[in-house]
């Protein structure tokens, strides 16, 4: 069966869309690589697909992330050269993940040192009825 | 290996780190994958089959709108086939042109009616919360061994 991942790098990230288009091209599987400014988007058959993923991923295995596609790269159902431009389906969900990922590249580097979680801060919680009450009523009277 | 479904269910960032761990996270894009591969529909998810909305009214009335009930079609499976789920609370960036507040919520509300293994998190926006946020989901994943 057919399998179509996005590889995503984190801004944090050295290893540039082109060096893992590379990689794939090196590895000689029967592969489609499409580069795209965030990473690329890989499309072949599942059990190549899953092999190429482990040796990209240990590329940069803490900036480097990766996750399913419906669609094939260049499908002419959703590919915005056929369909004649427009805004990019999932591209709000895309961008407000890769705004994150140093922070979680971070995160996934400590982990893999074995540093203790950060300590639980207080949260910001709103205030009860009560809590308003008491509040409205020291500002006001 | 347990079935964990992510939510948002496009969620990158959960979905690598469930897969990092070694189980299978449940997204949105493998059940359109899916009605890709199925001969017969011009542009899922976008159009339907007949059969879909039946299974929509599995999990929303039929005075509900039907792109939640289209949405449930979709969601509603991944809901039932999970094993363990992890939520984001935070989740402003699912509302966008194409989203579906009220798909949100019953999502949520299935999932949490389930009594599976959940965690709930908010997405991190400094440093420490990041590194809480990655740990607390590995502990949880790995607690499902």
């Amino acid at each position: 069966m057919k399998s179509t991942k996005y590889v995503v790098t984190s801004q944090n990230s050295d290893v540039l869309p082109s060096d893992i288009a590379l990689k794939i091209y090196e590895l000689g599987r029967e592969i489609n690589v499409k580069e795209t400014c965030f990473g690329v988007i890989i499309d072949g058959e599942e059990e190549d697909i899953n092999a190429t993923v482990e040796e990209v991923r240990a590329m940069d295995p803490i900036n480097i992330f990766i996750k399913d596609r419906g669609f094939s790269p260049g499908d002419p159902r959703r590919c915005r050269g056929h369909r004649g431009g427009g805004a990019r389906p999932g591209f709000y969900m895309m961008q407000h993940e890769s705004e994150i990922l140093p922070l979680i590249s971070r995160g996934l580097a400590s982990e893999a040192m074995g540093e203790e979680a950060p300590p639980k801060t207080e949260t910001r919680k709103r205030p009860s009825l009560e809590e308003l009450e008491v509040m409205i009523n020291e500002e006001f009277s | 290996m347990v079935k964990v479904m992510v939510y948002p269910p496009t969620s990158m960032i959960l979905a690598d780190l469930v897969e990092r761990t070694g189980h299978e996270a449940l997204m949105v894009s493998k059940e359109v994958r899916k009605k890709v591969n199925t001969p017969g529909l011009d542009s899922p998810p976008l159009n339907m089959t007949p059969e879909d909305p039946k299974k929509g009214l599995k999990y929303a009335a039929v005075d509900v709108p039907s792109g939640v009930r289209g949405r449930m079609s979709l969601l509603g499976p991944m809901i039932e086939e999970a094993e363990a789920a992890i939520v984001i609370r935070n989740d402003n960036c699912t509302l966008g042109c194409t989203g579906c507040a009220r798909t949100n919520e019953l999502t949520r509300f299935l999932l949490r009616t389930r009594r599976i293994p959940l965690l709930e998190l908010d997405y991190p926006e400094d440093e420490f919360q990041a590194k809480q946020f990655v740990h607390k989901i590995h502990e949880f994943l790995e607690g499902l061994n």
